[in-house]
């Protein structure tokens, strides 16, 4: 098993696989009326988060509680240099604390990978800047799977905000290493120059949402941020919602089968509509339920708990 | 004043002879000479330059001691082969008056390790809204030529025409931080795919490319000098190519560290590699050093940037930009234009001297010239241990690696400022 996990792309197919089907047993544990295994009894995990994400924050709670591992959570508030403790006097002072494992959120691309040169313990990237979230992809990964039965073939569209995702990034990654088919679909100014050079070659880019839909098995819709807004990567959020939002008319153009997916928190009315994402094709309140499972089983494999 | 004889030196790769340096200049040169009284230096196998001259250091004094004085990196400056550099102006307190390029000019003579040759802010500081005292600072005891608002584009193109029209009256030169601000807030590494991968801000090549084409016209319109800071990409490069082809009056400078290195660099996120312009991709690299050798690209300065530890130990995007290039400059254009010792010299001595006016830099170790010059050894292999450099910074990007080529010493105005590669003092 991998020591650290701060990319999607630090996953082959294999581990990407046994984390599923890991998280597939950690899920029967949700069932169960004592919803908590010793696996990492003794064990510290330390949440350090330096932007407010409560989702995410929550989420690995959950899952390091569940598996008895003690939980430090450490927010740190503001996010420059200037404003307090460095990021490495931070982590010599988790080392010094003896964390088994690190889960951080940091609105800097990278900072995890520092991190986990300065720490001794298992980093796991919950999320930094405009690069990865690998624990919502393979979240990601989990749902499409658990609905549709299979990754591999499918065609998955990714509509919104690339540029600025680190959730799309880290979905491009994983969801080719797993030999799903993706298109990244969004206005040209918030698409990412050469992105299937940089991520995956299979990828493909599309600017219309309508001519992707009838052949997507899973669309995922992005969240825009309001500060998006007001710099020109597109002209209005109404024009943004009529050409790449998911409205219900559009939804019905996708196949049957095919799954609406959005990692939240939405804006309603912008990316999507109510009548999208309340739907039966919608997963969105699995995904949070699937993400326990996820983050359990990337912590108890990453902490070596099938080995114990 | 000591005498020196190097003995069995070949001057730019020419035949071994002996060098007599007396008085502050070469006194004779020629095979088999004696000099009673002179501290003999055996230059066997060593190669000697007209000393190098850089066109733009950071020395960061004032205002960031931590990080380097102005006594530290001109140490580090005689230890990488220079007799001679250009100060840049982004200070604290800016170097946009007289006092302060007097401070700074003063601060080099104290320090006596090579001429330090301040550059003046062009605007008030390096704000981009008004001119700063340009005459003032020309007819200072520092006798500033260069203007340059680096870290900063002059970006107002009216300002910019201005400045360039107004330097001419004291023979001065704006020396240009080509960057589209507009174009690059926020920008933390070259736009392409490594920054696509990586979910860093990307600073396209577009933004360097434009402040150029711009800045040529404009030079070529107001007939002025112009002077382009630390050339990045091939699209540069091209724009470069035809505005000379044209008669513009521009030059320009490339840094190490852009023929040798590559985005590739910040896929660890370790910031040492944070700098700007950015590193680029290896096509630019290559369009860089056929650039050089060519002469389109006239010269290569440093861009020296010391910064002390927390300012480059921390999350890339709150890293500051730059990296040292004093001490392993020669070694870099070395490996990367070969012991082409003339072209070298041209590229890192006569015509830098030249652009910033600096008479006594550039020449030839021939009898009558300064005796501003430093002695290589090309077969030297050194490895580049970041704590053993004299700036008081670390921040190299060249860290353990092995270069070619060593200074074993360097002379200014015929004193020795290193010796067996040390520092004298």
């Amino acid at each position: 098993m991998i020591r650290h996990l701060l990319s999607s792309a630090d996953l082959d197919a294999g581990t990407a696989l046994e984390i599923l089907d890991t998280a597939a047993e950690m899920a029967t544990v949700a069932g169960r009326e004592v919803k908590k295994l010793p696996a990492l009894r003794g064990r510290t995990v330390v949440n350090l988060f330096y932007e407010d994400s409560t989702r995410t924050r929550i989420s690995f709670e959950a899952a390091a509680k569940r598996l008895s591992a003690d939980v430090i959570n450490f927010s740190v508030k503001g996010s420059s240099v200037a404003k307090g403790e460095s990021l490495k006097d931070t982590a010599l002072t988790l080392q010094a604390m003896g964390a088994d494992a690190v889960v951080v959120r940091h609105p800097a691309s990278g900072a995890p990978y520092q991190l986990a040169d300065w720490v001794d313990g298992s980093v796991v990237n919950a999320g930094d800047g405009t690069h990865e979230h690998p624990t919502q992809a393979l979240l990601d990964a989990y749902t499409m799977r658990s609905r549709l039965g299979r990754l591999a073939g499918l065609s998955v569209a990714v509509v919104g905000d690339v540029l600025h995702s680190r959730v799309a990034r880290s979905n491009v990654l994983l969801l080719s290493t797993l030999g799903a088919k993706v298109t990244l679909v969004g206005p040209p100014p918030l698409i990412p120059v050469d992105i299937a050079a940089a991520l995956a070659p299979g990828a493909a880019v599309c600017y219309d949402l309508d001519s992707v839909l009838p052949q997507s098995d899973v669309v995922m819709m992005l969240r825009v941020q309001r500060e998006r807004m007001n710099d020109s990567y597109f002209p209005s959020a109404r024009e943004y919602a009529r050409r790449y939002g998911l409205d219900g008319s559009r939804m019905r153009r996708l196949p049957e089968h095919a799954i609406v997916m959005h990692p939240g928190p939405m804006n309603r009315g912008m990316e999507i509509t109510s009548e999208a994402a309340d739907s039966p094709r919608s997963t969105i309140v699995e995904q949070v339920a699937n993400g326990v499972s996820v983050r359990m089983a990337v912590l108890y494999l990453l902490l070596g708990g099938n080995n114990r | 004043m000591t005498a020196y004889l190097i003995t069995n030196v070949s001057v730019l790769g020419a035949a071994p002879t002996d060098l007599l340096i007396r008085d502050g200049v070469v006194a004779e040169t020629g095979a088999g000479l004696t000099a009673p009284g002179a501290v003999t230096v055996d230059g066997t196998g060593l190669v000697a330059l007209p000393g190098l001259v850089d066109l733009h250091t950071h020395l960061r004094e004032p205002g960031r001691e931590d990080a380097e004085t102005v006594e530290t990196g001109s140490r580090a400056a005689a230890l990488g082969g220079y007799t001679a550099v250009c100060a840049m102006a982004n200070t604290s307190p800016v170097a946009d008056t007289a006092g302060v390029v007097e401070q700074v000019w003063r601060l080099g003579r104290e320090a006596g390790l090579v001429d330090v040759q301040p550059i003046g802010a062009v605007t008030v500081g390096l704000a981009g809204e008004r001119l700063a005292e340009l005459g003032t600072m020309a007819d200072s005891a520092a006798r500033v030529r260069i203007f340059s608002d680096d870290g900063h584009c002059v970006a107002d193109p009216r300002l910019m025409r201005r400045a360039l029209e107004y330097v001419k009256a004291f023979d001065g030169i704006v020396a240009q931080h080509a960057e589209e601000p507009r174009l690059t807030e926020g920008a933390q590494m070259h736009e392409g795919e490594i920054s696509t991968r990586l979910g860093l801000t990307g600073w396209p090549a577009v933004a360097e490319e434009a402040i150029i084409a711009r800045d040529v016209l404009l030079a070529e319109h107001v007939g002025s000098r112009l002077h382009i800071c630390h050339v990045s990409t091939a699209g540069s490069v091209d724009v470069l190519r035809q505005a000379k082809a044209r008669g513009v009056q521009v030059t320009a400078e490339v840094t190490p560290h852009h023929l040798l290195l590559t985005d590739e660099k910040a896929v660890t996120y370790d910031p040492v590699y944070k700098v700007n312009p950015p590193l680029r991709t290896a096509a630019d690299v290559a369009a860089l050093r056929t650039a050089l050798a060519e002469g389109v690209v006239d010269i290569v300065a440093t861009d020296h940037a010391p910064h002390a530890v927390e300012d480059k130990e921390c999350e890339w995007a709150y890293a500051r930009p730059g990296m040292l290039g004093l001490e392993t400059a020669l070694s870099i254009t070395l490996d990367v234009l070969g012991p082409r010792w003339d072209l070298i010299a041209e590229r890192m001595s006569r015509t830098p001297a030249r652009i910033a006016g600096l008479t006594e830099h550039g020449h030839d170790p021939a009898p009558g010239a300064p005796a501003n010059l430093t002695l290589v050894d090309p077969a030297a292999r050194r490895v580049i241990e970041p704590t053993e450099l004299a700036s008081r910074s670390s921040n190299t990007p060249y860290a353990r690696m092995t270069l070619p080529g060593r200074i074993v010493a360097t002379f200014l105005r015929g004193e020795a400022t290193v010796l067996d590669g040390k520092a004298v003092k």
